[in-house]
């Protein structure tokens, strides 16, 4: 370790430091501090003085640190407004209720927090930062690792637990008891003229540097292997099977790198969904959800798989996770003449844990207009002003208050003809007439299974045929768990390694008696890092070496009581 | 017994718990104005004892070697030296701290047997389970270092936390939900109270060194107990080791959470609201160690950070949970 500054705490006496680390930042307590010129006048920075002094601004202990308290000042409006990211539907939400308030906090870009330019800005700063300071470290410490501990300084009382004893053991073989009792303590060991010099805990800046280099490793991992995946949304009634290409998933995300060779050919269908309620406390809380799932890959047959909401279905690398579920009611629109214009489930969300569900039907074409459904569907009904409320999930098998399904009807133009992207599970409403329930002189339609209506108008009419249940799957294609497990791991490893392994160096010294005088030998250490046993450690060391030395064989008997002073 | 017996009496074992943990706050605040009366008592007379005897190894009579000499360690006024041996109102609290904490850890075990899972489930279970873990941290730092003076802290924040669970979070028993049936809500869930624990008791160790370094400036005269503390830098190395050790922890928590998420949600991270909270506290507990190496932050500086970093981790636990929208949604309220 090269000495670089004039004001070093504790030189050596070959002008080594002892104390100061160099390849720490000026402003780490262990680093050497650097002349700041104070009232010298500075001479006139060119280009590259200014370069190397921005650097060295990046890469000091102070910036590091307000630059992390800035990513965790810049995380806090995350979690206070609604993000695209994790709550699409939040957002718009904040739209229509503060839209003026949404235009400001938008241009600062809150809704997007974690990708917006500012956050982003502060944690590459951050991570430059942290590279800046680790290539110099992790050079250093791989020629630590092959150096052998620097000499012993001339002056051990200055440091950390020292201890001095006199001994009628001779200096030779008094450390040559120190070293071999040093090396068995784990340290690695150097001898000089009379003295041994031993450090130990390298590994604590190996965890260092491993959970800094780790650190890195992740943002990597998510900034650009993350990019390669995709992900996709789909609602699957029974008895319905889903083919993985973009065109079947309801809403779909594609990476930054990913494009549609990027999904796995396979394909999935719902065979049965098993849900499973228990009514306690006066109400009715979900317990188990089993979707029974069959899957198939080209060239191969339908395997049978279940699908729990802790436990996703793997195919093939692409994982498909259980979101939610909800009955379907299966309907039937014919036209006037009685032809057939619409058929089939339609899924309904449900709003509670009694599922409660809500639902549009879009009937585009085939009758005079174009015509909407929108309602409610209650699987045990109770009824309300505004309409049913479900009293439980399951569906009512008693006569007086079976499944019961209420639409209002609406014509006028769906909006679907434009070729914008429209949500199949909601209901714009301009541009449509509502002409049955709610507020109209016609009142809505109320349908049991087996029951159909005539719409107003001679419109045509409407069977409810069933119901069906279905289940929202997530479908996930990302190829960075692996990777950001390995990192994480290291990360964790590398921390306790460094906060937990204590670094120190400790010196012993035999100082050989002049004429009849006895050998007198010191012991110290010094902490490199946080070390708070170090004196402890030092005690216990002189201890043992001098009951080692009391046992050496052949040395002449002493009183030590004399000795003492 | 039935599963509603058992939860009964884990609701009175809660209320008993709370009643000793009272009790035990009453005596640890007289413990503290004795401490007061000690220390001026002790400033009125002479000044603070100084002789402390210098630490000599046992060499045994037979050795072949002495000491000579020896640094002392440097003398740090510390409760035992200034107020001589615990007070009276101070081994009692510290008695009754463990009889509350044996209540409230039976009081845990009922309310666990009565539902079948781990008493970590909802929002009253968790403040139940963290808050006997908050008690069991500072029990098992006192087998480390004796810092009984945070006795009054730990019990006034364990009482307030119990009292808000029990009259506002509490829900009777019920199954779980089926987000939750994995083993990483033992894992995950117990590692979070745990760093929870470690952070509580570390942030009390840097509000008293900051109190304490104000008195060594000549500030809080009239806290005359705050004499009978260690040093500001003692205090600061303990909440040092403290807080490293719920650092430790809570990146497990953070790690556990992700693997979790992965399997449940199809994401490792997603920034939920109380990822984005646990990421904060994460950040901020970061700053606090890198604070304590950095030059000019290090002392007050540090400990302010350890203070809003489990500040942060209180509003992560109450506020985030009841108030913010997110995918954490499992209060049971």
């Amino acid at each position: 370790m090269a000495s670089r500054t004039r004001s070093n705490p504790t030189p050596s006496d070959d002008g080594t430091s002892v104390v100061g680390d160099p390849l720490r930042p000026s402003d780490h307590v262990d680093g050497t501090p650097v002349d700041d010129g104070g009232g010298v006048t500075q001479p006139r920075l060119n280009l590259v003085g200014y370069l190397r002094f921005f650097w060295r601004q990046l890469t000091s202990m102070r910036t590091a640190l307000i630059l992390l308290l800035l990513l965790a000042l810049g995380a806090v409006p995350g979690s206070l407004v609604p993000q695209r990211s994790s709550d699409p539907n939040g957002v718009v939400a904040y739209q229509t209720n503060n839209p003026d308030t949404f235009k400001i906090l938008d241009s600062l870009g809150l809704f997007s927090t974690f990708t917006s330019p500012w956050f982003s800005a502060i944690y590459l700063l951050l991570f430059v930062s942290l590279v800046g300071c680790i290539i110099p470290r992790l050079k250093h410490h791989l020629d630590a690792l092959r150096a052998k501990p620097p000499k012993t300084p001339a002056r051990l009382e200055r440091l950390v637990g020292f201890t001095s004893v006199t001994t009628t053991t001779d200096p030779a073989a008094a450390i040559a008891e120190a070293r071999s009792l040093l090396k068995r303590q784990g340290y690695r060991v150097a001898s000089y003229e009379n003295s041994v010099s031993a450090e130990r805990g390298y590994l604590r800046e190996t965890g260092n540097l491993i959970f800094h280099i780790a650190l890195v490793g992740i943002l990597l991992t998510v900034g650009v292997f993350g990019s390669f995946g995709y992900t996709g949304q789909r609602i699957l009634v029974q008895g319905e099977a889903f083919t993985n290409v973009i065109g079947d998933y309801d809403s779909y995300e594609p990476g930054r790198f990913s494009d549609e060779n990027s999904l796995q050919p396979f394909q999935l269908r719902l065979d049965t969904f098993e849900p499973k309620y228990l009514f306690q406390n006066g109400g009715w809380a979900p317990e188990d959800f089993a979707a029974n799932l069959s899957t198939r890959v080209p060239g191969g047959s339908w395997t049978k798989q279940t699908l729990k909401v802790n436990s996703p279905v793997d195919i093939g690398g692409t994982q498909v996770y259980l979101l939610g579920n909800g009955f379907a009611p299966v309907v039937t629109v014919k036209n006037p003449k009685g032809a057939v214009v619409y058929s089939g489930p339609v899924a309904f969300l449900s709003q509670d844990n009694n599922l409660t569900s809500t639902g549009v039907i879009k009937v585009p074409d085939g009758l005079a207009k174009q015509v909407a459904f929108q309602g409610f569907f209650c699987p045990t009904p109770v009824t309300t002003t505004t309409g049913c409320a479900s009293i439980s999930p399951y569906l009512s098998k008693n006569a007086k208050a079976l499944p019961v399904l209420q639409l209002s009807v609406f014509t006028g133009d769906l909006g679907l003809d434009k070729g914008a992207a429209v949500n199949a599970y909601s209901l714009n409403e301009d541009g449509l007439t509502k002409i049955a329930g709610f507020r109209t002189s016609v009142p809505g339609l109320d349908l049991h299974v087996g029951d159909s209506a005539e719409l107003p108008n001679g419109l045509g009419s409407i069977e409810f045929t069933g119901i069906d249940r279905f289940v929202s799957v997530d479908i996930h294609h990302d190829p960075t768990p692996a990777f950001a497990l390995l990192f994480a791991l290291l990360i964790l490893g590398g921390l306790l390694l460094s906060l937990f392994v204590p670094r120190r160096r400790v010196w012993i010294k035999a100082v050989p008696g002049r004429g009849t005088q006895l050998t007198r030998i010191e012991y110290a250490g010094l902490a490199r890092g946080e070390d708070p046993t170090l004196a402890r450690a030092v005690a216990e060391l002189a201890q043992r070496h001098q009951q080692h030395l009391d046992d050496v064989p052949g040395a002449a008997a002493d009183d030590p009581g004399e000795e003492r002073t | 017994m039935t599963p509603a017996t058992l939860a009964a009496y884990s609701v009175l074992a809660v209320y008993s718990a709370m009643a000793v943990y009272v009790l035990a706050f009453i005596a640890f605040a007289l413990d503290l104005s004795k401490r007061s009366a000690i220390a001026q008592s002790a400033s009125a007379g002479a000044q603070a004892p100084a002789s402390l005897s210098r630490a000599t190894t046992g060499t045994s009579g037979a050795a072949k070697t002495a000491v000579l000499d020896r640094a002392a360690p440097p003398a740090v006024p510390t409760s035992s030296t200034v107020a001589g041996r615990a007070s009276r109102f101070q081994r009692t609290a510290y008695a009754l701290v463990i009889v509350g904490w044996v209540v409230h850890v039976t009081a845990l075990v009922l309310r666990g047997v009565a539902s079948g899972r781990v008493p970590w489930s909802d929002l009253y279970e968790f403040v139940m389970t963290g808050t006997a873990i908050m008690v069991g941290v500072f029990i098992f730092v006192q087998l480390w270092r004796d810092v009984k003076f945070l006795g009054a802290y730990i019990t006034a924040i364990v009482v307030l936390l119990l009292g808000l669970a029990s009259v506002n979070f509490y829900v009777p028993v019920g199954p779980l939900n089926p987000a939750l049936q994995s083993v990483w809500l033992v894992i995950h869930v117990f590692v979070a109270t745990l760093g929870t624990g470690f952070f509580a008791v570390g942030g009390g160790l840097s509000i008293a060194q900051l109190l304490q370094t104000r008195r060594e400036m000549g500030g809080l005269a009239r806290v005359p107990f705050l004499a009978t503390f260690p040093a500001s830098e003692v205090l600061e190395n303990i909440a040092y080791r403290v807080i490293v050790v719920g650092f430790a922890f809570w990146t497990f928590t953070l790690m556990a959470g992700a693997i979790w998420a992965e399997r449940a949600w199809g994401r490792y991270w997603g920034w939920d609201t109380k990822e984005v909270w646990t990421f904060i506290i994460w950040v901020t507990f970061a700053g606090y160690i890198h604070a304590r190496a950095t030059r000019g932050w290090r002392g007050s500086r540090s400990a302010w950070l350890a203070i809003i970093g489990f500040t942060a981790v209180m509003f992560n636990f109450t506020v985030v949970n009841l108030f913010f929208k997110g995918l954490h949604a499992y209060t049971g309220l």
